[in-house]
């Protein structure tokens, strides 16, 4: 695997070979059944988390109904603040903001925190074309980007990845880059978290420019936020001398007690604590103190086309937390990788269509990768109500195959579905079709459902799209209807 | 047209028919939680930090005992209104961040305690210094006044200056990033050492 989602097969694909991997789905079920009890219990000690759900979901709701308002007053609170505020359009314009930025200041290499929005702008590679290392200083980020390898998940991107692993990641490429790993490295995490802590240190004390993201952005203080654990994040905010942060438009709250729910929201949703160890907030330059040359990037890239999406704007209010993957049981089976995108995970199945539209094969599968159980929607401190969003997001797919000559086999489904269900006659002779179907295909099918029920495995044909990621039972040989008349509404016979 | 424009008209296009109006609740406030140094002192040691408590004369004695403790005497950094005459103690001369990394500790004082979460904020005041010197030594020793503990994060807010830069500290560094095993000390002080004033 290299180290870009682009070119990703659609879900279905790329599920069904994530599933075949053992390893995975043993460090997947272990991580994320961890992280959910720890949520769950400090989520338990909140007397009104579900009333603190309601604050934090108007208050990034109202940002969003006024954002060209908000927006505004953040880039003048942060130029009054000494900031320089760009704006970018899209991911290229803005990886070529940061690079110039770089350039001006005569460097090639760049410390980076963990960030969501520079990893979805891809702007380590673009920052390679252009002939500046960026150096990832996150300890799953710098295991993930040393095994030249992808990011799984928002919150511990190298989930994916055991100690045995990673010591022999380190071991191969830390002197690569860098300070090596220690030839009697072992496989202890606090060992190997020491050896993450010498190679980066050197990095930290040389670097001149430093690029983060931001959780939130106050626009009536021109205030950022970075909230972390390791210390990566203070030591890329505060020793560098030139920092430069890439922010969605969305992450913008109107003013400074508008932090309060969120700040007791995201820790506790997402690493399952009361807080996390370390939270920043910077507002521009501080004669004196941390970076003296400050630059905020404000990123569209497909942001707007979400945001004029009625029922799917909702998905802007996201907050990262990730609690959302940790309770899907189609995460949990499949990883990150199978969304194909740096979202991945119920957030990421409606996300991405979002910001992409459904034109691609990969973005227009992602709502399918739901079994619509609702467990997102019940623990997403910000209340998106994803389950709906994804339906939303499915009939966008269908519709955006309307016009097709041949019409996806789903759209003639229904079409044939309306045409049977619209005449009692119609509808009669299709179950008893129906019926023959399952008595051939119990007598024929090789797969059998737990309980004992036959079911077909791949079938040819337009079926194909449906039954290649599901198996399908074999329809029962005798209809409701028909059962009914027979045994006049199980009172007549054996009832059965 | 800017990049700029172009966003900001695409914002206006996207919300055209939408009302602005959304009625932000307050949000709900804890419970009393009763004594509120003591449940500052528990959340702050659930973090697997270490907590001295002390009176306002004792601080000295306990601070030098602390440095004392580390193997071969600890080489300290401290601001320069820390109030509290540490011998040997250096106060920060803008030293570089290399300068920095050659000191074992650093002692500060803190902006707000937060019970709830065991949370200290420091707001970088001259008696806590630059967000450097309280970030590059391995071991930071914090004192925090009594008076200085509040309920809860919003209370923390309101009392915090946005236009100052602020650090929240829970805890030492720490991550999980391996097998969900939490490990303290990444990059931040390994060790952090709260000295409580009452
Ligand atoms: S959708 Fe909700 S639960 Fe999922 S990552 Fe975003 S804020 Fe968290």
């Amino acid at each position: 695997m290299t180290g870009t989602f682009v070119g990703m097969p659609a879900f279905p694909t790329a599920a069904r070979e994530a599933l075949g991997d053992t390893q995975l789905r043993t460090n997947l079920a272990h991580a994320t059944r961890t992280i959910r009890d720890k949520r769950a219990m400090v989520v338990a000690e909140v007397e009104d988390w579900e009333e603190l759900r309601v604050a934090g979901a108007a208050v990034k709701e109202a940002a969003l109904r006024d954002l060209a308002t908000h927006l505004e007053t953040l880039e003048e609170s942060l130029v009054r603040a000494g900031a320089t505020v760009h704006w970018a359009g899209d991911a290229a314009e803005a990886c070529a903001i940061v690079a110039s930025i770089t350039h001006a200041h005569g460097v090639d290499e760049v410390v980076k925190v963990k960030s969501m929005a520079t990893a979805e702008i891809g702007l380590n590679e673009a920052l390679e074309a252009e002939g500046i290392a960026a150096w990832e200083t996150d300890l799953a980020e710098l295991i993930v980007q040393l095994g030249d390898d992808l990011p799984s998940h928002i919150l511990v991107p190298a989930i994916h990845r055991n100690r045995a692993e990673i010591r022999e990641i380190f071991l191969r490429r830390m002197g690569d880059v860098g300070r090596p790993a220690p030839a009697d490295l072992t496989d202890e995490p606090a060992v190997l978290a020491g050896a993450a802590r010498e190679h980066l240190r050197e990095k930290f004390l040389r670097a001149k420019v430093a690029i983060s993201g931001a959780n939130f952005a106050v626009a009536d203080t021109g205030t950022l936020v970075v909230v972390e654990s390791e210390g990566n994040g203070r030591m890329c905010l505060t020793l560098p001398e030139v920092l430069i942060s890439v922010v969605g438009i969305e992450k913008v709250v109107a003013t400074w007690s508008d932090l309060d729910p969120m700040m007791r929201l995201l820790p506790r949703s997402s690493t399952g604590e009361r807080m996390n160890p370390y939270t920043s907030t910077w507002s521009g330059v501080t004669p004196g103190d941390g970076p003296q040359e400050v630059h905020v990037v404000l990123l569209d890239n497909g942001r707007t086309r979400a945001l004029a999406d009625d029922v799917g704007r909702q998905a802007l209010r996201c907050i990262r937390c990730s609690a959302c993957l940790n309770v899907c049981p189609v995460y949990e089976r499949v990883g990150g990788h199978a969304y194909g995108s740096v979202y991945p995970g119920p957030i990421g199945a409606i996300l991405n269509p979002l910001l992409r539209g459904v034109s691609d094969e990969q973005s227009a599968s992602l709502p399918y990768a739901s079994s619509l159980c609702g467990a997102c929607f019940e623990v997403c401190p910000v209340r998106i109500d994803i389950p709906s969003v994804l339906v939303d997001q499915r009939a966008a797919v269908v519709d955006s195959h309307r016009d097709d000559r041949v019409p996806k086999a789903e759209a003639l489904a229904m079409r044939a579905t309306a045409w049977a269900f619209s005449d009692s006659r119609r509808l009669a002779w299709a179950e008893r079709a129906s019926g023959l179907a399952g008595r051939v295909l119990t007598r024929f099918s090789r797969t059998t459902l737990p309980g004992g029920r036959a079911a077909a495995g791949r079938l040819p044909g337009p079926a194909a799209g449906w039954t290649g990621a599901r198996d399908l039972p074999a329809p029962p040989e005798e209809s409701f209807r028909a059962w009914w008349d027979r045994t006049d509404g199980g009172t007549k016979g054996d009832g059965s | 047209m800017s990049a700029r424009d172009e966003i900001l008209g695409r914002v206006r296009a996207a919300l055209a028919d939408v009302s602005p109006a959304v009625s932000v609740p307050t949000p709900p406030r804890a419970p009393d939680r009763g004594d509120l140094v003591a449940l500052f002192v528990e959340r702050v040691e659930d973090y697997r930090a270490v907590v001295t408590r002390c009176s306002a004369e004792e601080v000295l004695a306990v601070v030098t005992g602390v440095l004392d403790g580390l193997p071969g005497g600890a080489r300290a950094v401290v601001p320069p209104d820390l109030g509290l005459d540490l011998p040997g103690a250096v106060v920060d001369a803008q030293f570089t961040a290399a300068e920095l990394d050659g000191f074992d500790a650093v002692v500060t004082r803190a902006a707000v305690g937060i019970a709830e979460t065991g949370t200290i904020v420091l707001d970088h005041q001259p008696d806590q210094g630059r967000r450097a010197i309280s970030l590059v030594p391995d071991l930071h020793v914090c004192l925090v006044d009594a008076s200085q503990v509040v309920a809860d994060v919003p209370d923390a807010i309101e009392l915090l200056d946005p236009a100052r830069p602020l650090t929240w500290i829970s805890g030492p560094s720490a991550t999980s990033d391996i097998e969900l095993d939490r490990v303290e000390g990444v990059h931040g002080p390994r060790t952090l050492h709260v000295v409580l004033i009452s």
